[in-house]
């Protein structure tokens, strides 16, 4: 068992360092040279030498890549190209208001997704089941920049309920930041709630299936509360690890959903920094991203542990 | 027990439905305007001005972009001179000034009892620092090479003092209204990125970077105080976010209104006031004077024939620029009318020229920004130029970092499209380096003279190098872009033209 935690926890460091490295060569390679865009049309050449003397880049790749790193080991992640402020503070300050909306549209995509998943399967020949696994389709086909635009237009615009969009932090007002967060969170929630749903129905449909839920039946249950009663947990397994994988496409939602709304979060930081070649602010975010999706990888193989004992003892 | 869950599905049944419903009749209905009102919402001293590009930090003497003057100058910082509406050098800070006759010092009296947001006084000795100020390494931006010419600056006494140049320069003055001339505390610009102290109505009571810049109103202010208290630029990117801000009633105005397919949002003339103007922003069809095929003066010229520019205006700016000619915006004194009428649309001398310079079935390597104005201009540029037996190979670059690389730092190009936005930018074609590469001898002398002579002198020695600029074609200056400003009815005293890097808030009002 600790074995096994100590090689995932191996895996997870290798895989972060390799990550590192990607995200910095991809980037590095990028066309467009941050000393260019920074003296935009007036530059001269000698400006622009200097200017890439001042950023490091003229130095070689793997020299920026090793200073970079060891910066960022110790919590520097350097200043912006173009602001020259503190990256790691950047990034600090909006990945707090990112982490709501990823956050509250998580809990909000498996409230939407797990009941609706669990309906469609255990009334999958009645019409109502079907209704369902259809409005779940209808879901995944619409992009959450498309639900979130559709949303702006009736509820801000039409009915002017809620703002179009902007960001008030919880502490300073906590009722306009309910009003500024629902509709983000309802675009990027109910998109990935329909695609999780799928997976709910189809893990719920196959458990439906086993010996144990029909002698359950045979019993005199219904099938809802037998899945609840001997399938949830079967059905988990494979539920918590697309929600893992989900999390992915949350973060990738929340970068537009981002710029939709006019949210001041990683998302429309990352956004400014590309069209800017601000790359060390690009470089540092895309590398916080890629390791919080590496880090709820990891925390899913664990969480498999938790749930199945089946696993835990295979493990022990 | 059973039953809830089928209510459950039935309402979420209806909400789908709903929605869907919804969409429809949203996308039915869109040229209907919103019942929402702004006004209602909005005390009648608080405004908020919705704008694209947000500001990296307060300090532009050091940080580049269009942002940051825009909001803190003439507004938080003041200078000697300011650049009214219509594009005319107005007295600020200095309430007159005289010229030398050999145009070489200006000698400035001062408003007196002037001071800055912290209480420190404004004087001669003030001026004398800021001027040097800009001229040592503390500024590091390019445009503080404004500041080269003046070879000294003395202090006469405490409101009057005489900046003298090193050669005459009609252009300095013009400066002194950008940034450049803006007049800091040398007391408090340890924080500049920051903290802004200036002597201007308004000081900057927050800044949101990602969201908003607010302005306070100023209450030591020596002239004459702003109507509104509270000005806030909110800062949105995205077109369709700003254009539902306004329908929302969370911004009231939107200045340099870009996206003109959906203006019909906004006709309601009840609820929304469109107001155009001029600006300094010349959609230019740069073409590569230094290599290439467009180092023949006939080539170039073919192309000026064969562009139907009055259909790129309509279709692209929704019918919304004017023709120039050149590269001469209309509000600049030296305008030329006739120069519009140069190369009228006329594809049948345009095969002709094309077939004199011997270019036919040539193919033009077209270096487009990826911005969404250009790439459509560029299709219909492409097309007209296909129509006269030209080939055109059109290659969208990633605005700015990849087109700056390529074509302006790199000079690899045929031909680009571009909004150069700055203003009596006409002097650019006068450095040989310049991505156009444009190399006359006789044009750079005229700028010289312009910049040396008297403000007559100056007109006509302009007039002269933009109609020397027409006659060789340099460039296909394909429209002067409108300034387009969309508000909520009510809200007066908004610049209609963009003519100065400020956008000046101190006449806002309500009606």
């Amino acid at each position: 068992m600790l074995l096994k935690l100590l090689s995932r926890t191996g895996i997870l460091l290798a895989s972060t360092l390799v990550g590192s490295m990607i995200v910095f060569g991809l980037l590095a390679v990028l066309p467009g040279d941050p000393a260019t865009v920074a003296l935009g049309v007036n530059a001269t050449p000698e400006a622009v030498a200097q200017l890439q003397q001042e950023f490091g880049t003229d130095r070689p790749l793997v020299v920026q890549y090793l200073d970079w790193l060891g910066g960022i080991l110790q919590g520097d992640f350097g200043t912006s190209y173009v602001t020259g402020a503190d990256i790691a503070q950047q990034i600090g300050q909006r990945i707090a208001v990112t982490g709501w909306l990823v956050g509250t549209s998580l809990v909000l995509t498996i409230l939407i997704a797990v009941p609706l998943g669990v309906l469609a399967a255990v009334r999958q020949r009645k019409a109502s089941g079907t209704v369902l696994a259809a409005m779940s389709q209808f879901g995944v086909a619409v992009p959450s920049f498309i639900a979130a635009l559709l949303l702006i237009n009736i509820f801000a615009v039409r009915l002017g309920w809620v703002p179009s969009g902007g960001w008030t932090a919880p502490v300073e007002d906590p009722a306009e930041f309910l009003r500024k967060l629902i509709l983000p969170v309802v675009s990027i929630g109910l998109v990935q709630g329909a695609v999780l749903s799928r997976y709910v129905r189809s893990a719920a449909l196959e458990i439906m299936r086993e010996d144990f839920i029909r002698t359950a039946r045979a019993k005199g249950l219904t099938p809802l509360r037998a899945f609840i009663k001997h399938g949830s947990r079967n059905a988990a397994v494979p539920v918590v690890t697309v929600i893992g994988l989900q999390v992915a496409g949350l973060l990738v939602d929340t970068i537009v959903v981002e710029r939709v709304f006019v949210i001041p979060g990683l998302g429309s930081l990352l956004f400014d920094g590309l069209a800017n070649r601000d790359l060390l602010l690009v470089q540092g975010i895309a590398l916080i991203i890629v390791c919080l999706i590496l880090v709820l990888n990891y925390i899913v193989d664990l969480l498999y542990i938790v749930i199945d004992p089946r696993l835990r003892r295979q493990l022990a | 027990m059973s039953r809830s869950p089928r209510k459950i599905a039935m309402a979420l049944t209806a909400v789908a439905a709903s929605l869907t419903l919804a969409a429809c009749s949203a996308g039915a209905a869109s040229t209907s305007t919103s019942s929402s009102s702004s006004t209602d919402a909005e005390t009648p001293t608080e405004v908020t001005i919705g704008f694209g590009a947000e500001p990296a930090s307060l300090d532009f003497t050091t940080t580049d972009g269009a942002a940051i003057p825009q909001a803190l100058l003439d507004n938080v910082y003041e200078g000697l001179v300011t650049m009214d509406d219509n594009g005319d050098i107005q007295p600020l800070l200095a309430e007159s000034w005289e010229v030398s006759d050999d145009n070489l010092t200006y000698t400035f009296t001062l408003a007196s009892d002037v001071a800055f947001s912290n209480g420190d006084a404004f004087t001669a000795e003030t001026v004398k620092w800021n001027i040097e100020n800009v001229q040592s390494d503390n500024w590091t931006i390019s445009l503080k090479s404004y500041m080269d010419v003046v070879d000294s600056v003395e202090v006469i006494d405490d409101t009057t003092v005489a900046v003298t140049l090193s050669s005459p320069s009609n252009d300095w003055l013009f400066r002194m209204t950008t940034r450049v001339g803006a007049m800091f505390d040398p007391d408090a610009v340890d924080d500049l990125a920051t903290t802004a102290v200036g002597t201007g109505p308004y000081v900057v009571s927050s800044f949101n970077l990602g969201d908003s810049l607010v302005l306070e109103k100023n209450d030591g202010y020596w002239g004459d105080e702003p109507e509104m208290d509270t000005v806030t630029f909110k800062y949105i990117e995205d077109a369709n976010a700003m254009n539902s801000a306004l329908l929302s009633g969370s911004i009231d105005a939107i200045p340099g209104f870009a996206s003109l397919d959906t203006l019909d949002q906004f006709s309601d003339e009840s609820e929304y006031q469109i107001l155009e103007g001029g600006t300094s922003a010349e959609m230019v069809l740069s073409l590569n004077n230094a290599s290439g095929i467009f180092t023949d003066v006939t080539a170039r010229q073919a192309v000026n024939y064969a562009i139907d520019r009055q259909t790129i205006i309509d279709s692209v700016a929704g019918g919304y620029g004017q023709l120039i000619g050149s590269m001469v915006p209309t509000t600049d004194p030296w305008f030329d009318e006739s120069l519009v009428d140069a190369y009228p649309y006329d594809p049948e001398k345009a095969k002709e020229l094309i077939a004199e310079a011997g270019i036919e079935g040539e193919t033009i390597r077209f270096q487009v920004p990826s911005n969404s104005d250009t790439q459509q201009v560029a299709q219909l540029v492409a097309s007209n130029l296909e129509q006269v037996g030209l080939n055109v190979e059109i290659e969208i670059l990633e605005f700015p970092a990849q087109w700056l690389e390529q074509v302006f730092t790199g000079h690899d190009f045929d031909m680009s499209v571009i909004n150069h936005v700055e203003a009596r930018d006409l002097a650019t074609y006068a450095n040989p380096d310049y991505y156009w590469g444009y190399d006359s001898e006789e044009f750079q002398e005229l700028i010289a003279a312009a910049d040396a002579g008297t403000a007559e002198e100056q007109v006509e020695y302009l007039t002269e190098a933009a109609a020397l600029l027409s006659e060789e074609a340099v460039s296909d200056w394909l429209y002067l872009q409108a300034n387009i400003t969309i508000a909520v009815t009510g809200l007066e005293g908004l610049p209609m033209n963009s003519t100065s890097e400020s956008f000046n808030v101190t006449d806002l009002s309500w009606s």
